[in-house]
């Protein structure tokens, strides 16, 4: 009588990429809502005066001096929406086996990232304020200065994923998941940061 | 004789250029290893190099205190030796202590091939390390919180960023080995409960590190620049010391119980009702996160009416008794187990079952420090609480080591000497810690070494507290002499 050995079955894929990714993008989560608590609490300890136009009282948080350039704002979080929309493109397209469209997806993405960041580059030459100039320059330095930092990682992240696409390796569909799943996390920090910091100031 | 003079030389010199090929190679194996039982001993060897003087240092601070009239070392240096000692009991001491297990054991458990993510998990190791190295230089040389040296003050703010980055990015390569590599058909529910208490343990420290890290870079970009905002040199502990107190110190011990409960289990039956009590406890003492998070500390108020009391106890309950029910039920239900199984002795239980006991000492100090008409907020209470926590949960590390040491070395470890140590570790980490709860109800301010007197016999107090760190370097450098011996090989002779 023979013995049949039989291999042991592989080990099934769990998406770890996806999962680490989950992890990176809530470490990310938790920084820049830390940071932004921060700012809460300093807002909230600054003095009260009076509004420019005399109808109501509000805090002496934002120098009068410095204008919020709300255009190039609103564009970054435009842009970041637009960003979530054609990275989750890029899942569709993979799944599809659509090779062309996850290169341009993929490709747009990055793109998308980059202007981001120029605008708010933008935004830093249109306020025209220095880092050391105050406590609300340096806290409004410090926590855009790193949500720009995670932009550039989420580009970096893209151009990876790009050509891991253009090696061959499309059919690696979690790392897609993963992509999207990041510039979601990115978005929405952002987002929180915008309201905070550009809307209500 | 001559030929054999030069074949003796050849020899030697080939047997020398051997070695240090040999020691290269290991070398060259050791800092580019992928391997996690490798990246672990790293980090456990990195976080007892740490212990060591950490250890001196406590023992500089209880001499300092014996005689409150006089200095030993200037006194303007005597703020960062607290300083050097919270930040290297902390982030040197316990969170790699358990990361390091972490990264070794919990790949073997849940039968994944590799820890995921090994080079991250590598790279998290080389920032922790470079991070600490840095704030240990920058303390000396008159950096960290209150330092004098602006540039090395810079420089402290970037190591604790490094050492921050690295633990994370060790919790998170842990944490997606328990979610994501788990053998085919083991569900999160039925995994061995340390590997439980590393997953939890992994991601309390990735949703409370990033909230440190980011006030890590506002006091950094502040202290740089303009010193306008959050108080320079004098303003950086009240902004980033909770990196380095209570509750963080709860997140950092969470893998603690899962320890005690692996070993208790490994004792004999009722390992359900263990692994059960273990679960549960782990998830309750994660609770210890929300303080974190919301960067609160709740007193209880004894005063007022009755819903004063209340509104007062609620919080006060939620965030500072709820984390220590997770550590009570833990450590009850092992002890339930060992009363009524009466199993053998099992050496590593005796200093992880001691280690629990200090670990739950000092959050019970916490909840009465915690308690605004005790009066022991900014006392030497807290360093109680403190040291309680810190070198009780070195003794559970010890028991770790102990217990997986042959998966960890290939060796065991003498259960003598473990049980001797253990105990040891406990009556030093009591005489180090005991002193200060006593000394906290008659106010001694915290951070301070001089300027107080009071009618109890101060001088012997500080003693203790100084044989306590000395018995506990004891401990500490005899297992390491254990741990390091190298392994005697057994020769077969060929005669």
């Amino acid at each position: 009588m023979t013995a049949v050995t039989i291999a042991p079955p592989r080990p099934a894929a769990k998406h770890q990429i996806f999962v680490a990714s989950a992890a990176v993008g809530g470490a990310a989560f938790m920084l820049i809502f830390g940071m932004l608590s921060i700012w809460l609490r300093f807002r909230d300890a600054a003095p009260l005066r009076a509004s420019s136009n005399g109808t109501k009282m509000i805090r002496d948080w934002l120098p009068a001096d410095i204008a919020i350039p709300e255009v190039a704002t609103n564009t970054i979080l435009i842009t970041l929406v637009m960003t979530c929309v054609i990275a989750q493109w890029a899942v569709y397209a993979t799944r599809r086996a659509d090779s062309s469209h996850a290169y341009l997806a993929l490709a747009i993405v990055a793109a998308l990232g980059i202007a981001a960041i120029n605008a708010q580059v933008a935004v830093y030459v249109q306020m025209g304020i220095g880092i050391g100039d105050g406590a609300y320059q340096t806290l409004f330095y410090a926590i855009t200065g790193t949500m720009m930092a995670f932009l550039v990682s989420g580009v970096v992240f893209s151009l990876v994923a790009l050509f891991r696409a253009l090696a061959g390796r499309l059919t690696d569909r979690q790392v897609m998941s993963a992509h999207a799943l990041y510039w979601y996390v990115l978005t929405a920090a952002f987002s929180a940061m915008w309201f905070i910091v550009y809307v209500q100031k | 004789m001559t030929a054999l003079d030069a074949s003796s030389a050849v020899n030697s010199n080939s047997s020398k250029t051997k070695d240090s090929k040999d020691l290269v190679g290991e070398f060259t194996v050791w800092i580019t290893t992928t391997d996690h039982n490798r990246i672990g001993r790293l980090f456990l060897r990195g976080g007892f190099v740490w212990l060591i003087s950490v250890i001196g240092v406590g023992a500089v601070l209880g001499v300092e205190r014996i005689d409150s009239g006089s200095y030993l070392f200037p006194a303007d240096s005597i703020v960062q030796f607290f300083s050097f000692f919270r930040t290297g009991l902390v982030l040197g001491v316990l969170a790699p202590l358990f990361i390091g297990v972490s990264i070794a054991i919990v790949p073997l458990q849940i039968g994944a091939r590799a820890i995921s993510f090994a080079r991250m998990s590598l790279c998290g190791f080389y920032l922790w390390m470079i991070g600490s190295v840095v704030v240990m230089v920058s303390i000396i040389d008159n950096g960290g919180p209150f330092g004098g040296n602006k540039q090395m003050v810079d420089t402290y703010l970037m190591g604790v960023g490094l050492v921050l980055a690295g633990l994370l990015a060790a919790a998170i390569s842990v944490a997606t080995t328990v979610i994501g590599a788990r053998s085919p058909g083991l569900v999160i529910s039925e995994i061995p409960v340390f590997s439980w208490s590393a997953l939890v343990g992994a991601v309390g420290l990735i949703l409370t590190l990033p909230i440190h890290l980011g006030s890590v870079i506002y006091a950094a970009v502040d202290h740089h620049y303009g010193r306008l905002a959050f108080g320079g040199n004098y303003g950086i502990d009240k902004w980033i010391g909770g990196a380095f107190g209570q509750p963080q110190t709860f997140i950092f011990v969470i893998p603690v119980l899962g320890v005690l409960a692996e070993i208790v289990a490994a004792n004999g039956p009722m390992r359900h009702v263990i692994r059960t009590g273990g679960f549960v406890g782990v998830g309750i003492l994660s609770t210890a996160l929300f303080g974190v998070v919301t960067r609160t500390q709740h007193l209880f108020e004894w005063s007022g009416s009755l819903s004063d009391k209340i509104t007062s106890a609620i919080p006060y309950a939620m965030f500072s008794v709820l984390p220590i029910l997770g550590v009570f039920i833990a450590l009850a239900v092992s002890l339930f187990a060992l009363k009524t199984n009466s199993p053998r002795l099992n050496a590593p239980l005796v200093p992880a079952l001691l280690g629990v006991g200090m670990v739950f000492t000092g959050m019970l100090g916490y909840a009465v420090q915690m308690i605004a008409p005790a009066d022991l907020t900014g006392t030497v209470f807290e360093e109680g609480v403190f040291v309680y926590i810190g070198y009780g949960a070195v003794l559970v590390a010890i028991g770790a080591i102990a217990h997986w040491s042959i998966e960890l070395r290939g060796r065991s470890v003498p259960d003598g000497v473990v049980v001797s140590l253990g105990v040891a570790g406990f009556m030093a980490t009591v005489l180090a810690s005991l002193p200060y709860y006593i000394v906290g109800f008659a106010n001694q301010p915290a951070n301070s070494v001089t300027d107080f007197k009071y009618g109890g016999p101060q001088a012997l107090w500080y003693v203790l507290v100084t044989a306590g760190h000395v018995l506990m370097a004891v401990v500490v450098l005899g297992f390491s002499v254990i741990i390091l011996r190298p392994q005697q090989l057994t020769t077969m002779s060929t005669s």
